[in-house]
């Protein structure tokens, strides 16, 4: 294609939302709304899940030892433990450090009449943290099956908590944006046709020049484009700003809930909400106005 | 340049609008095709211009067996014909050259080529010096002179006029009629569409007279037959 071509399919495609005007503002406004909502949810769905993933993280299965075991068998039941899939690190504690840790934890002042005792002896472990939760019962059953394993201690609830919080989370998130989806689709191929209906002698005169099926289509579905990327980079804009004075504003006014609530910096999450909300709305832009033009523009 | 050989065509209504026509328009010359309102002319135009397909019979145009043609080749066929409407159809939001190149431009020529062709084109048309101005500001007769100008920018072998006289008071009739004329003269085949009864006689070239669907005369040097 000549590059004066290409121009003037460009140039067009301007034009078109410029002569179209009312309703090509129309649609980048909700375009923009629906780029603006899906963006304010995915931040917080991305600060939920991060979250999520924060306590995730803390969420321990602890394996416990049979009394007469020797380090060797330990050593190899680690080693059985660190190469499972679902296992994201593994820490041996002593029956020493468990009991440090239960002093630290609990006794304090108290601790110490039980100096040279370790009433925890015995009680050395590997405690396990896991990828995902959500197979933390897959793992639970197979470390039981272990030869050497006396006692697998875990959290149920804890577990099926942040595993149905994930779930809802991934529902709800792909339910918003397939409904906004299908809203700005309409709205943008219905600003396409009225489009292709405001120039539909122009597009005659077009077929009886000659003109290939490309020129006569390609301005239109340019100009869906156009509005998706307009109607995705406004919003964003407005996100950003709204999101980095959020994050000042909780983390100053609610500093009780930092230890619950984690938010990803302004910066990692415009690194994945960028390029989503760009291509959503290119997407979405060539999609509405090629199925307008399909529709409404035989050649 | 045109044959149409046993062409019928029947919309849904099942009423032929045109039955069994057999033509043959050769390179170089210049036809009326004359008819009442629903004699099947638009019909003809259609066919020839590959907006519809013919029910049954065959139609060739410079080479091209139009009836068998796949969708994808329409456009570089209708290359080969300029058409000229009785309402012009010229595009309001551009000026006079910007109608004419917009002809160039939507086949892809280059720029470079337009900026030659078009100014060369307005000067056969006389409208050399209005380039800049709008449709608008342009009297009827100067209007058709644009869309002439358009229709043949493209060097098309072939010139369908659809009542190009049609929406002229008599003298601007006349310079149109005198610019086919000349466009004619320079090799290009030339069919004007018309109801004008006095250009028509005047101008004593070939007449094809088509009635409800069928091609009742077809005489060189001929005239306007009336209906009746």
């Amino acid at each position: 294609m000549r590059i004066s071509t290409l121009a003037y399919v460009l140039k067009q495609g301007f034009k078109n939302i410029f002569n179209n005007k009312i309703f090509s503002l129309a649609s980048i406004a909700t375009m923009g709304a629906c780029i603006f909502l899906f963006g304010i949810f995915y931040s917080i769905l991305v600060n939920v899940q991060y979250s999520v993933k924060e306590a995730e993280s803390n969420v321990a299965v602890t394996v416990f030892f049979d009394e007469d075991i020797d380090d060797a068998r330990v050593q190899e039941i680690g080693g059985l433990i660190a190469s499972r899939p679902e296992v994201s690190n593994i820490v041996y504690v002593s029956a020493e450090e468990a009991w440090e840790g239960f002093k630290v934890d609990y006794l304090g002042e108290y601790a110490e009449g039980y100096e040279g005792d370790n009433p925890l002896e015995g009680s050395d472990n590997y405690e396990i943290y896991l990828k995902d939760v959500s197979k933390q019962t897959e793992l639970v059953n197979y470390l039981k099956s272990v030869s050497g394993v006396r006692e697998v201690n875990h959290s149920d609830i804890t577990a099926n908590i942040l595993s149905n919080i994930n779930t809802l989370i991934y529902y709800v998130s792909a339910g918003i944006v397939a409904i906004l989806l299908a809203v700005s689709l309409f709205l943008i191929s219905n600003t396409v046709i009225m489009g292709i209906a405001v120039r539909r002698e122009e597009i005659s005169i077009m077929k009886l020049i000659g003109a290939k099926d490309f020129i006569v289509r390609s301005p239109f579905v340019i100009e869906g484009i156009l509005i998706g990327l307009i109607g995705s980079a406004v919003p964003l804009v407005a996100i950003y700003f709204i999101y980095t004075n959020v994050i000042v504003y909780a983390v100053d006014q609610f500093s009780a809930l930092s230890d619950i609530l984690k938010f990803m910096s302004v910066d990692e999450l415009f690194r994945q909400l960028t390029p989503v909300a760009l291509i959503l709305g290119v997407g979405i832009g060539f999609l509405g106005s090629s199925w307008a033009v399909h529709k409404r523009l035989k050649v | 340049m045109i044959t149409m050989e046993s062409v019928s065509k029947s919309y849904s209504t099942g009423v032929p609008a045109l039955n069994n026509v057999s033509l043959h328009i050769d390179k170089g010359e210049f036809v009326f095709i004359v008819g009442d309102s629903g004699s099947g002319k638009s019909t003809l135009i259609k066919l020839l211009l590959r907006e519809i397909t013919p029910t049954s019979g065959r139609i060739i145009v410079n080479n091209y067996e139009v009836n068998k043609l796949r969708r994808r080749k329409v456009a570089k066929f209708r290359r080969n014909i300029g058409v000229v409407f009785q309402d012009f159809r010229l595009l309001k939001d551009r000026n006079v050259y910007e109608n004419v190149a917009f002809a160039q431009r939507v086949i892809e020529v280059p720029t470079r080529q337009i900026r030659k062709n078009v100014p060369a084109m307005l000067s056969l048309v006389g409208l050399a010096e209005k380039y800049k101005a709008k449709p608008k500001q342009l009297s009827g007769g100067e209007q058709q002179r644009v869309a002439l100008a358009r229709a043949l920018v493209n060097n098309p072998p072939i010139l369908l006029a659809d009542e190009p006289t049609g929406n002229l008071d008599p003298r601007n009739s006349w310079e149109i009629m005198k610019l086919l004329e000349e466009i004619n003269r320079r090799g290009t085949t030339v069919l004007v569409v018309t109801h004008n009864r006095e250009i028509v006689n005047a101008m004593r070239k070939r007449v094809i007279t088509v009635k409800k669907g069928v091609i009742v005369s077809d005489e060189q040097k001929g005239e306007y037959i009336d209906e009746d």
